[in-house]
């Protein structure tokens, strides 16, 4: 469990205290616990490698590689096929996140009613572009196609938590609380 | 009171424990307060409906609980500035039926969402929940029960129209060692949400649905595809399953019928071509869900090669409706056969989500054949702050912009297909005259290229080659022979594709170039942005006549390009300027010019 040593070890710097990320106690055991614990509630099906993603990114909050590798191993599944479905659906990411997450809605809702602008108000605030995380890991930024709120267009997730209305004025207040 | 995803976002959650606390504070025993799905009238999110008199509150904020259970729960006297006030007629409205944005539609499948509480079976029973269904067990035969279906003329509400009984019926008579039914949860049309509040507002009707299907077909297993993005509605879904499963509904031998029947959930993954039958089939084997070539139909061989019935959410949410109601009822609602369809017209109701730049954003349902003008304007309210309407943009990112000489166009399959565009899922965006069309053209090809899973050529690499010459238009650069050379390519996309995806993608080029062309002349040929939008397009100054020098636009430039001193006039530096248009919203006296 080298593999999973390293990881850990590299995410416990990044994501130092992160809230929600069960962090494996020692060594990489508990890491390859928790997986067991996700194929396990799978029954070790093959056919259900997209829920079991989910799970272990439900728990991770991304793919770890090495945990992809135990998995690829333990459901006798090679590895690129992991990939092509980690990379194929768009809820699968491959590196880690930052403490927030920003999901901006750019629905044809939310397009219309000037998510776009939003969209470059965010960014001018915390000074990246969609699809990254800001250095200091406090925020991971991206857009999705449609949250299902159209009725209260613009809107964005932080933290699984809905901000609607959004105005390109007042957006960056928004994000002062998320330390 | 709502407390669907929308009206979450309007502070409905504590809305919700405010009446809770203040009911227990006041020991009214006799009240009962709900936590129902989506009521539809989003706009004016957080609703509460006090029944059985229907007052309906909107814009509800946790401070005003206290006055309302004061006022009119104890005295039956109303809060009149929270009663919803009618534009047209300046008077506000009492009762929940009688605000115009209701009373015009034909809640067949929302009506229930504002009377139950989705977690609780025992208020979808009260109902006559799973009444169809036990009549279906105990005295039909699934031949029967496919007949009805096939009579009622239901189409598929996912966006294809077709008619569901003939596909119960091949499935029933194809050949295979199992069959499976399925429900298409996965509602990627950006802009659209009807079946997020049917799954979250009242999922027994879908389950209900579903068991009737799987009864008919003669299928033992059953799967629930919905999109990881809704985790509201899968909550709902694995709550409404479990009861159903306690109640004898699902699982072996249903309500003593003989009949075994269960249903799993599985979450999809975001990946809109997951909404396609044979790529939704692929996710669920857990493939990448690319579609193939249905040369046989999944109805013949389906998910795991057998013969596989999948329906959209909508769809199975009317099958109970249908058989309660019998199919003469329901073929009374819709339309006839209006333009020559080999299937009859459009019967029932179809749920759209009415949003953008309307008055009155939510979720309406109305009879199939209602026009879209008295969609948008009685119902929806029109287009606010008094701009011009520009166009209707139906069907999802595979539909088309319908313009306002279209307006009289009933809904309904067949004529919106011949208008280019189409039913598809029931999104409904309405756009003003601040909406660019080659903007959204742009938008929803962008999206597809996304979205596109990259299995043929056609659709990879034409709708990349038309993203690149319409982000050339929209930045300025646009070519005389452009609009011809995306024509050209958007036929060959569409007649190309293996999949509904790539074979509907360029609708939304086809139609703005259809209705709009003289947009995307102005912007090939003078370099303009009629609507304002495209950033490179756009020039932002001063009119020196009209600024007072109130320093509005200064304190809101982002990028510190606007000069001037209070009380005189101001000037944007334009080598500066990010063209964000901060300054043109917060000028109250029309001195920006762009």
């Amino acid at each position: 469990m080298s593999d999973a040593g390293s990881m850990r070890t590299i995410r416990d710097v990044l994501l130092p205290g992160r809230a929600g990320v069960a962090a494996p106690a020692s060594g990489g055991v508990s890491g390859e616990r928790a997986v067991q614990r996700i194929l396990e509630s799978h029954g070790r099906m093959a056919s259900q490698i997209i829920a079991i993603l989910q799970d272990l990114q439900a728990l991770r909050q991304y793919l770890p590689e090495a945990e992809l590798r135990l998995i690829s191993r333990e459901l006798d599944v090679p590895l690129t096929r992991l990939y092509a479905i980690a990379t194929f659906y768009k809820a699968f990411r491959l590196v880690p996140r930052g403490r927030h997450e920003i999901s901006l809605c750019t629905g044809t809702a939310c397009h219309v009613r000037g998510a776009m602008r939003v969209k470059d108000a965010i960014e001018r605030e915390i000074k990246i572009a969609a699809g990254g995380t800001t250095l200091d890991m406090r925020f991971s930024f991206e857009t999705i196609r449609c949250l299902g709120c159209c009725g209260q267009a613009p809107v964005m997730m932080v933290d699984g938590e809905l901000v609607s209305r959004l105005d390109h004025l007042t957006v960056g207040k928004a994000l002062e609380k998320y330390k | 009171m709502c407390t669907d995803t929308g009206c979450r976002a309007c502070d409905s959650a504590n809305v919700y424990e405010a009446f809770k606390r203040e009911i227990a504070r006041e020991r009214l025993r006799r009240v009962d307060v709900k936590a129902t799905g989506c009521h539809g009238f989003c706009e004016k999110g957080a609703l509460v409906v006090i029944h059985p008199r229907t007052i309906l509150y909107t814009q509800v904020k946790p401070l005003d609980v206290p006055e309302i259970v004061a006022k009119t729960i104890k005295k039956g006297e109303l809060v009149e500035r929270l009663l919803y006030l009618d534009p047209a007629t300046g008077k506000r409205v009492e009762l929940e039926g009688e605000v115009p944005y209701y009373r015009r539609q034909m809640r067949l499948i929302l009506g229930n969402n504002s009377k139950i509480d989705p977690a609780d079976i025992r208020d979808y029973l009260a109902l006559d929940g799973y009444e169809a269904l036990r009549r279906v067990l105990e005295s039909r035969k699934p031949r029967g029960v496919i007949d009805t279906i096939r009579k009622s003329g239901l189409r598929g509400r996912g966006g294809g129209g077709f008619p569901t009984g003939i596909k119960w019926e091949t499935a029933r008579k194809a050949k295979g060692r199992k069959r499976f039914v399925i429900c298409n949860a996965d509602e990627g049309d950006p802009g659209a949400f009807m079946d997020r509040s049917i799954c979250e507002g009242n999922p027994h009707s879908v389950i209900e649905g579903i068991i009737i299907g799987a009864y008919a077909v003669g299928a033992h297993e059953g799967f629930i595809y919905v999109r990881n993005e809704y985790p509201l509605a899968v909550e709902a879904l694995t709550t409404a399953l479990a009861q159903a499963r306690e109640c004898g509904l699902l699982g072996s031998d249903i309500l003593g019928s003989g009949f075994s029947f269960d249903i799993s959930i599985s979450r999809g993954g975001g990946a809109f071509v997951c909404g396609e039958s044979t790529a939704l089939m692929a996710s669920l084997e857990g493939k990448p869900g690319e579609p193939r070539a249905k040369y046989v139909h999944t109805v013949k061989k389906g998910l795991w090669e057998q013969p596989t019935v999948l329906n959209n959410v909508e769809t199975w949410a009317n099958v109970p409706k249908i058989i309660l109601g019998g199919p003469a009822w329901y073929t009374k609602i819709g339309t006839g056969d209006v333009s020559g369809s080999p299937w009859g017209g459009s019967k029932g109701t179809k749920i759209f989500s009415l949003v953008g730049k309307v008055v009155n954003t939510g979720l309406v349902e109305v009879p199939m054949g209602m026009t879209l003008r008295e969609i948008i304007f009685d119902i929806g309210g029109g287009v606010p702050k008094g701009k011009r309407f520009k166009a209707v943009q139906t069907g999802g990112p595979s539909g088309g912009c319908l313009p306002e000489s279209l307006l009289d166009l009933p809904v309904d399959f067949d004529a919106l297909t011949g208008a280019g565009s189409m039913m598809g899922s029931g999104g409904m965006i309405v756009m003003d005259e601040d909406t660019c069309m080659v903007d959204v053209a742009k938008y929803f090809i962008d999206f597809l290229k996304d979205e596109s899973c990259g299995k043929c050529l056609p659709c990879r690499e034409g709708l990349r080659a038309l993203l690149e010459i319409l982000s050339r238009i929209v930045e300025g650069r646009g070519k005389k022979g452009d609009i011809r050379l995306l024509e050209e390519i958007s036929e060959g996309v569409a007649a190309t594709s293996l999949c509904a995806l790539g074979g509907s993608a360029p609708n939304p080029v086809l139609t703005t170039i259809r209705y709009f062309r003289d947009e995307y002349e102005a912007h090939i040929r003078r370099k303009q942005c009629p609507a304002g939008v495209c950033k490179p397009l756009l020039h932002f100054s001063v009119i020196p006549e009209h600024c007072t020098g109130c320093r509005a636009c200064f304190k809101v430039c982002p990028a510190s390009c606007i000069t001037g001193k209070a009380k005189e006039i101001h000037v944007i530096d334009e080598t500066k300027c990010i063209r964000c248009g901060a300054c043109f919203d917060a000028c109250r006296f029309e001195a920006i010019a762009r």
